[in-house]
């Protein structure tokens, strides 16, 4: 068993798995952090972008200057952003059979591998994910392809020329993998592949393996994956929560017994506690509001953004702000909203039980019927008609590189009394700013990552007791900036195993055992004899019959008659030597009855010696030593009279098959 | 016993007797006896049988009697020997409420041997064992033996025994007793685990204070043993039960304190970055047992640390506490714990690496440690830990992660630091320490303001109100106050769905108004927007549905009109007027009662003080000219405050009509001079106020007083019978309930309630 890791990235996980004869591919994430290093898309003009200064070596060569800009000390690559792809040489792509998807955030790479690789399987995921992972890509697509950009820098990723930049470009990893956005026309094609599941569905593949998607509790429609045989049990762990917010609850108790554990997802900010973030979220909005300033929130178009929602909507009153318009700006705003409200049977069971009422599930419906929270597909259009100040616009990308973000952070960065609350904790808040400096507006970082923390992750591995935990390297080490805080990496016993990117995991765990079938006609031949109490033991003449993955155990073809004809006998040669079958043998052998039956097939001068192990029957006069054992028979012998042997042998035989039937 | 009593007494000693009658509470046995036994000691118990024989057939049929329950039996001979008690003058056991038997029969046990001890010639028996009576001789080997036991039970029942016997008794036996005993408890010490350790603390910390100032010199070695012998966790409240003792050896209080110290050394001494003395006193080096209880779990060391704190805190006002106090390793101590709570530590050491990863988020721990950092801020120290505090304090009152309680105690500890004594007198203005913590506290407090969680909130401006009210005068906080947005936020916070949170926002507007730091009136464009505070507040008094910002209303027009708050002194007749009007309405007995408080402020503003808050003596008021009095008479009138004290007079809630009953007996006494009741007396005004006013007592509150001259006012002050209404006020309210008489008719009740039931039952 062998597990291929194609991501670096704790949270956007790729990783291929080889159980048995299948190849599984456990999500592909698409590490958007490649996108800091570029220069937003400004979606309105914006001079202060179009005339930063190009960037030139310290030696004045300005042969870069095209492609790289300088902004307030940091450089930035004036393109069109690219994002760092899951590895594709460390194994074939082609060959992956499966594709298990366990949140919408960790299918973003899937255009990239299932339409340029020769991917030919099926990937598995549940709707929600697929509806709104579907949201994702095309508010991504949208948002690259809306803003043309005629240059495609490539210059700067010449390994010669990328040692002479600056931080971090010099250090930025595998740049020449770096591939700009896929098309729409290739996610339509890539989600067309995809095939629906349903939480607790068994999913067999090619009569190997069973997989089963199990509730994660981290987003609509999460899931863990649970990939068996009949004896050995793999757990895919990606993405889970234990708080309660809308999803359904997270299913524990399904991972338990597991050979090995595959831990990925975590929280990426462990020392923030996501209630804490959400009430500095809302402290903060109400302060700058009720100074006359606008708030922004860079943040995806589903997930975090309804139970923000949700608290607003219980806030917004007690903090006397029901005046203030709420804009979401999204290219899948209206789609968010909605989707959210139909996928009841994901919710959790709160939210479940008021659409029986039958009530919306979640408040935002409310917000938008009373105005209080408006939609719009982009700024252009009727949102500059509504557009009103004082107001919190909650939109995309959190990277801060394209989107409509980009267009308010240039509009309202310049005044201290506006603020812009990062919420998503994919990106660094720094970074993200970077290309922005120098800015005026407040920025408020309230990271809110409901993914499991250490503290619920060694419950749940006390709880489910995995054999082995195979997690990144960046859950077996405290965090660098933290080295002191021993609490925030994970603690098991035996300590768990890491991989970094393009690394290729042996997993600790050896197969044993196969199932095998026996045909009915074969299973009534059988006569099996107790040899313990509640022990039976019957030898067993078959055919075994493998095809797709399944054995089966099949009564021996009947000896067929020689024939004279040359037809029948080449028919005979197609049946496999079953005419020479002999039954197997086994059992012990009781020493006296042997050396009667030695003597009876004239064999004299015998002598018997007790070993530690058995005993060894000396045949003097024949040269001939036997030595017998709990698990072995050896007839050593010297001289090749090989009669003798045959004779020692046929006594041998007949004890053995009297023996068996006597026991 | 009085008539009423006796009349129900045979009907029901007939049901206690009766088996099929069973008694469902016993609680009221005990209060049957308890009766009783005020009652034989109020006269003669022989009188008692006699005049009741009911009470002696009683107990002839318990004698006689097979099927009764326990309850019926202990009781009767509870009474018996009561009864016995008194007539013959021979001590009987007084037996034992308790619930618990093994607690009753250790007391009992107490009892016998204190009695034997005694003896019977009133002498007391000496410290020598062997002169001790036979009786006592057997307990005290009775309890030998449960000393030698090797079950945990016995012994701490053999233990509680004597800590009972020592906390109750004094005479020169007990010195014996401890003499012949002390040699088991110690070897007690020598068990592993120690067992019983509670009671054994309980016991040898009783003996300590039973014996005085000076008891022999093995008790103080056994303490000491006991001290060292403990686990961390067992040896705290012996530590601190030693330096609570007086005429302790030093040495002792040195080992104590050190051990109550052990656990705050080993975080010392695991957070430290060099090796170096953490600066406790000797003895609290911190000891691998220390070390490994805080390690074993996280439970362990979560309850050793807040146990530590607690003691300490609970040591540190104390006026034997040890000298010098440690105070600059103690505050150490508990900043380096709420950064290991938060965090924020960076420890090198493996110990403090566990250490971090135990408490790291412990919100138990920060509550403890944030309040022992509070009670440190009494005291005087370096100044460099003062730094480190304020420090602490502002990350955990900025940290989102703060927990609501852990914040309210941080807000809290921060109050104490802040409004800590200067140190140099006479100074005006705020020390640098606060003055600067200030310009980063005020963002901090107006975010807290705006919380989703309404205890935050609530937190915050309690925090508001009490800094206020100490240093509303200072320019340095003035100024950092007029300049943050918090007054605007607190105002507003007057509307707040909580109605806790309205009533803090009240009690925080109130006082910043007072001092002149409310929110800056609304703005040019629009002046008639923001009405004033005055109109904002009196409309909560009258529209709120909740109580408790109603009487946070009140309680600021109290001190608003106490204090001559600008608004109010403009017309304060009319302010009174209105506020009694809205107040007279409420539902709430609070309020009205703080109405009362109210209307007392101005007769006081127009009639002249009291002589004392209590005193309401006809004759020591100063009578005020009779011109003036007129005036306030009629101003008082006007206020319709008699109409307010009036019907409160009559209020259905008692505390109402004790207040409004001492402010009018207040007010005859300044009014005396203010003509005679011949004046007004047979006015037709007079007369019906009189009737209104028993309609009122009556409980029909309907009809109003209308228009009251100050003659006809005065003239029924004098004809209300104000001293014997206070006289029946001031008897509790449940007198009635407790009467004796009301307790026989209940158990009557419930007996007949319980045979009710059983005849439905067939």
């Amino acid at each position: 068993m062998k597990l291929y890791c194609l991501s670096g990235h704790p949270t956007l996980p790729c990783n291929v798995l080889k159980f048995k004869s299948t190849t599984i591919m456990l999500d592909c994430g698409l590490d958007m952090t490649s996108t800091l290093n570029f220069l937003p898309l400004p979606l309105v003009q914006s001079p202060r972008l179009s005339n930063l200064p190009g960037w030139s070596l310290k030696d004045g060569n300005a042969f870069l200057d095209k492609e790289l800009k300088e902004c307030s000390g940091h450089v930035f690559v004036d393109s069109v952003p690219e994002f760092c792809l899951p590895e594709t040489e460390l194994i074939d792509l082609s060959t992956v059979d499966v594709i298990l998807i366990s949140n919408y955030h960790c299918m973003m790479a899937l255009p990239y591998i299932t339409e340029h690789t020769g991917f030919t399987g099926t990937v598995y995921a549940t709707e929600p994910t697929v509806q709104i992972g579907r949201l994702l890509m095309e508010e991504l697509v949208n948002f690259i392809e809306r803003v043309p950009k005629a240059q495609l820098a490539s210059l700067w990723k010449n390994k010669d020329i990328q040692r002479l930049l600056p931080s971090p470009l010099k250090d930025a990893v595998e740049v020449s993998t770096w591939r700009s956005c896929y098309s729409m026309q290739e996610v339509n094609s890539a989600l067309s592949k995809i095939q629906l599941v349903g939480y607790s569905q068994k999913i067999e593949l090619f009569g190997a393996v069973q997989v089963t998607p199990l509730s994660s509790g981290y987003a609509l429609g999460s899931s863990n994956w649970i990939i068996q045989s009949h004896y050995e049990k793999v757990s895919y762990v990606s993405g889970s929560s234990l708080l309660t917010t809308h999803p359904q609850p997270m299913d524990q108790a399904s991972l338990k017994n597991s050979d090995v554990l595959i831990l990925t997802g975590l929280t990426q900010i462990p020392t923030a506690n996501p209630d804490g973030m959400v009430g500095e979220f809302c402290s903060n909005l109400a302060l700058t509001v009720r100074n006359g300033g606008n708030v922004l929130v860079p943040c995806y178009p589903s997930g975090v953004i309804y139970d923000l929602l949700e608290c607003l909507y219980q806030y917004i009153d007690s903090a006397g702000l029901s005046s203030i318009p709420f804009y979401f700006i999204s290219p899948v705003a209206n789609s968010s909203l909605e989707f959210s409200q139909i996928f009841a049977e994901w919710l959790c069971h709160n939210k479940q039980t008021k659409v029986y009422l039958p009530e919306p599930p979640f408040p935002h419906a409310e917000l938008i019927q009373t105005n209080k929270l408006k939609h719009y597909p982009s700024i252009h259009g009727d949102f500059s008609n509504d557009f009103r100040q004082p107001c919190v616009v909650f939109t995309g990308h959190p990277s801060l590189r394209f989107g409509d973000v980009v267009h308010f952070m240039e509009l309202w960065g310049k005044s201290s009394l506006n603020t812009v609350i990062f919420t998503e904790p994919d990106f660094s808040y720094l970074e993200a700013l970077a290309p922005y400096q120098p800015l005026a507006m407040k920025c408020i970082y309230c990271p809110i990552d409901t993914r499991l923390n250490f503290i619920q992750v060694s419950k749940l591995l006390k709880e489910v007791q995995p054999l082995h935990v195979v997690c990144p390297e960046q859950y077996t080490q405290p965090p660098p900036a933290q080295s002191h805080r021993m609490d925030l990496m994970i603690d098991c016993q035996p300590p768990a195993m890491s991989y970094r990117r393009a690394e290729v995991l042996a997993l600790p765990f050896k197969r044993r055992y196969e199932k095998i079938e026996i045909m009915p006609e074969l299973a009534d031949s059988l006569v099996p004899m107790e040899i313990k109490p509640g022990i039976s033991l019957a030898t067993v003449s078959a055919v075994l019959h493998t095809k797709d993955n399944k054995h089966i155990l099949q009564p021996p073809p009947r000896p067929t008659q020689p024939t004279g004809g040359k037809k029948r006998k080449r028919a005979s040669d197609d049946i496999p030597d079953c005419k020479v079958l002999k039954p197997l043998l086994s059992g012990s052998i009781p020493v006296d009855q042997f050396v009667q039956t030695l003597e009876k097939h004239g064999f004299s001068d015998i002598k018997v010696e007790d070993t530690a192990k058995g005993h060894i029957v000396l045949l003097q006069e024949a040269e001939t030593l036997i030595q017998i054992e709990e698990d072995s028979t050896h007839i050593i012998c010297d001289n090749d009279e090989m009669l003798r042997i045959l004779r020692v042998l046929r006594a041998l035989l007949s004890i053995k098959f009297r023996c068996l039937h006597l026991k | 016993m009085d008539p009423g009593c006796s009349r129900l007494l045979p009907a029901l000693c007939a049901a206690l007797a009766d088996p099929r009658q069973p008694v469902a509470d016993d609680t009221c046995l005990e209060k049957l006896l308890d009766w009783l036994q005020t009652v034989t000691e109020a006269g003669s118990s022989l009188l008692l049988l006699q005049e009741n024989p009911c009470l002696v057939e009683l107990l002839f049929h318990v004698v006689k009697s097979q099927d009764l329950s326990s309850r019926i039996l202990a009781f009767s001979l509870r009474l018996a020997g009561m009864f016995a008690a008194q007539e013959t003058c021979f001590q009987y056991l007084q037996g034992d409420s308790s619930l618990f038997v093994a607690s009753a029969a250790g007391q009992l046990l107490v009892h016998v041997l204190d009695l034997a001890m005694r003896g019977p010639a009133e002498g007391h028996c000496g410290p020598q064992a062997h002169a001790w009576p036979a009786c006592a001789q057997e307990i005290v080997c009775h309890i030998e033996a449960s000393l030698r036991s090797t079950a945990t039970p016995q012994v701490a029942q053999a233990l509680n025994v004597l800590t009972t016997a020592f906390g109750h008794y004094h005479g020169l036996w007990m010195q014996g007793l401890w003499v012949r005993l002390s040699p088991l408890v110690a070897r007690l010490l020598e068990r592993d685990p120690v067992p019983a350790a509670h009671s054994l603390v309980d016991l040898l910390l009783s003996v300590a204070r039973s014996a005085g100032p000076s008891p022999d010199g093995g008790l103080w070695e056994t303490l000491a043993q006991t001290l060292s012998r403990l686990s961390p966790t067992q040896a705290g409240p012996l530590a601190l039960g030693i330096l609570q003792l007086q005429g302790c050896p030093q040495a002792l209080r040195t080992q104590a304190f050190g051990r109550l110290l052990q656990p705050l050394a080993c975080v010392l001494k695991a957070a430290a970055q060099a090796p170096g003395p953490p600066g406790l006193p000797e003895g609290a080096a911190g000891d691998s047992v220390t070390v490994d209880t805080l390690l074993s779990s996280k439970s362990a060391c979560v309850g050793l640390l807040c146990c530590a704190l607690a003691h300490l805190e609970l040591l540190q006002p104390l006026p034997q506490r040890p000298s010098p106090w440690p105070q600059a390793p103690l505050l150490g101590a508990a900043v380096t714990i709420l950064r290991f709570c938060n965090g924020s530590a960076s420890p090198t050491s493996d110990v403090g690496g566990r250490l971090c990863t135990i408490l790291v988020g412990c919100a138990r721990v920060q509550r403890a440690a944030l309040d022992f950092l509070g009670v440190l801020s009494q005291e005087t120290g370096p100044q460099e830990p003062v730094t480190q505090v304020f420090a602490i304090l502002l990350e955990y009152l900025v940290s989102p992660d703060s927990s609501p309680m852990v914040l309210k105690k941080a807000f809290q500890a921060t109050l104490r630091w802040l409004l800590r004594p200067p140190r140099a007198p006479g100074c005006c203005d705020l020390d640098p320490h606060p003055q600067l913590f200030l310009g980063e506290l005020l963002p901090v407090l107006q975010k807290r303001l705006c919380s989703p969680c309404w205890e935050v909130r609530d937190s915050g401006l309690e925090f508001l109100t009490q800094v206020t009210r100490s240093w509303g005068g200072q320019a340095g906080f003035r100024h950092a106050l007029l300049a943050s947005e918090v007054p605007e936020l607190t105002r507003q916070l007057l509307r707040d769905p909580e109605s806790y949170v309205r009533a803090s926002a009240v009690t925080a507007t109130g006082q910043l108004s007072s001092q002149g730091l409310h929110a800056p009136p609304a703005s040019p464009e629009h002046p008639g927007v923001q009405q004033s505070l005055l109109e904002e507040l009196l409309h909560i008094l009258s529209t709120d549905a909740e109580g408790f910002p109603r009487r946070a209303v009140m309680q600021v027009f109290t001190e608003w009109l106490r204090d001559g708050h600008a608004d109010v002194a403009e017309d304060p007749e009319q302010f009174v007027a209105r506020v009694l009007q809205a107040a007279s309405r409420d539902l709430d007995w609070e309020v009205r009662a703080q109405g009362l408080e109210l209307a007392l402020v101005f007769l006081e503003q127009v009639l002249g003080q009291r002589g004392s808050r209590c005193a309401y003596a006809v004759a020591l008021p100063e009578a005020a000219p009779p011109g003036t009095l007129a005036q306030a008479l009629r101003a008082l009138c006007r206020v319709q405050l008699f109409e307010f004290a009036f019907r409160a007079l009559f209020d259905c809630d008692r505390p109402v009509a004790q207040k409004s009953c001492e402010l009018l007996l207040f007010l005859r006494a300044k009014a005396a001079p203010y003509g005679s009741p011949q004046d007004a007396g047979g006015s037709p005004d007079v007369a019906s106020v009189e009737a209104t006013l028993q309609r009122w007592q009556a409980g029909e509150q309907g009809q109003p007083l209308g228009h009251l001259e100050p003659g006809a006012v005065m003239a029924v002050l004098k004809s209300l019978d104000l001293e014997g209404l206070r006289d029946t006020l001031a008897e509790s309210s449940d007198h009635v309930e407790k009467s004796p008489q009301s307790l026989l008719q209940d158990m009557l009740a419930s007996v007949g309630v319980l045979s009710e039931n059983e005849a439905d039952c067939y």
